[in-house]
């Protein structure tokens, strides 16, 4: 069963992650309208928090370190030369999740 | 509500991989870590948060107080806010889910629910949404329980397979490069989150920018040309 602190801990992430996931939905969702500039965050938001997904995902990779660099610089434009061609979601990232694995497991 | 589950299951293909694997591999360190797979399980199910429970492994195992894993986990999580704050207008409609889809909203169910789905009519919207959430959970116990069950008999070199996570976030962003009109708020994600980057170091880079890209959002004019 484990012991006791360490299920408690557990819970804590738990309800600390779902307040942090809750928390914008209790602010703004009751039946007053939701204010003008939580409705522009709602619109430009996406654009800006999937840049910083982006970063946040590579943030492990320095430029100095080529065995790291290279394998996902040349990745990222294989997901994103196969993407701005198909259009394709699937290809794009199967193509370049299968290309990343052969470089850092085979050549870096 | 039958109609929206094979887009659904489509559209969460490439967030299968990634789930299947990471969750794979917290199951394997759970296990090698002597945790039973009911505990994998239950955080899996209920805290449901990638990079969270691997961090928490070591705060387990390290024996951190309740105080620390409770500050940890905001830091580690604040970034959900920001998908809490977008999606309250997509989302204040969406009919009974509505808790679930809050509860499940991670950063890869977020990539895929915070544009509407060409296909879905509107009044599917919700139960694609559904849909979409309660894959993306099933890939990611499944994956966990899978690591915990089975881990220790596999020999397949899966280095650098996570990297489909990053290649989602990537088509996303392009995909939303290629239709917006203005770039202004992709360009301010980016280089308010690499200027961070440099500045805070990978750990502790992800609030400070996401309190400037607030900010700069905050000011930022979209009726304004150039």
């Amino acid at each position: 069963m484990g012991d006791l602190h360490t299920w408690l801990a557990v819970a804590v992430i738990a309800l600390v992650t779902a307040a942090l996931r809750f928390l914008p939905f209790l602010l703004f969702s009751g039946k007053k309208k939701t204010p003008k500039l939580i409705e522009k965050l709602g619109r430009v938001l996406p654009y800006a928090i999937m840049g910083m997904l982006v970063v946040y995902c590579l943030k492990g990779v320095h430029v100095a370190d080529m065995g790291g660099f290279l394998p996902a610089l040349i990745a990222c434009l294989v997901v994103g030369a196969s993407y701005v061609w198909r259009r394709n979601t699937l290809v794009s990232i199967v193509l370049g999740t299968v290309c990343y694995m052969l470089l850092v497991q085979l050549v870096f | 509500m039958k109609r929206t589950i094979k887009p659904a299951l489509l559209a969460t293909l490439p967030v299968m991989t990634g789930y299947l694997v990471l969750g794979f591999g917290f199951g394997i360190i759970m296990k090698a870590n002597g945790y039973g797979i009911l505990l994998t399980f239950a955080m899996s199910l209920l805290i449901y948060a990638g990079s969270m429970q691997y961090v928490a492994i070591g705060l387990l195992s390290g024996g951190a107080s309740l105080l620390t894993v409770a500050v940890t986990t905001f830091m580690v999580n604040a970034r959900h806010l920001f998908y809490g704050v977008s999606m309250v207008e997509g989302y204040r409609n969406i009919g009974k889910g509505k808790p679930y889809l809050i509860f499940g909203l991670t950063d890869e169910t977020y990539s895929l629910v915070c544009r509407p789905e060409a296909s879905i009519p509107p009044g599917e919207r919700g139960h694609y949404c559904f849909w979409v959430t309660l894959f993306d959970h099933c890939y990611w116990v499944l994956g966990s329980l899978l690591g915990a069950l089975v881990g220790s008999l596999l020999h397949f070199n899966s280095e650098g397979i996570d990297f489909a996570l990053t290649a989602l976030f990537l088509t996303v962003f392009l995909e939303q490069w290629l239709t917006a009109k203005k770039h202004a708020p992709a360009v301010i994600g980016v280089v308010a989150s690499l200027v961070c980057l440099l500045l805070f170091g990978a750990d502790s880079f992800l609030i400070p920018a996401m309190l400037v890209i607030a900010l700069l959002l905050c000011l930022y004019k979209e009726e304004s040309h150039g």
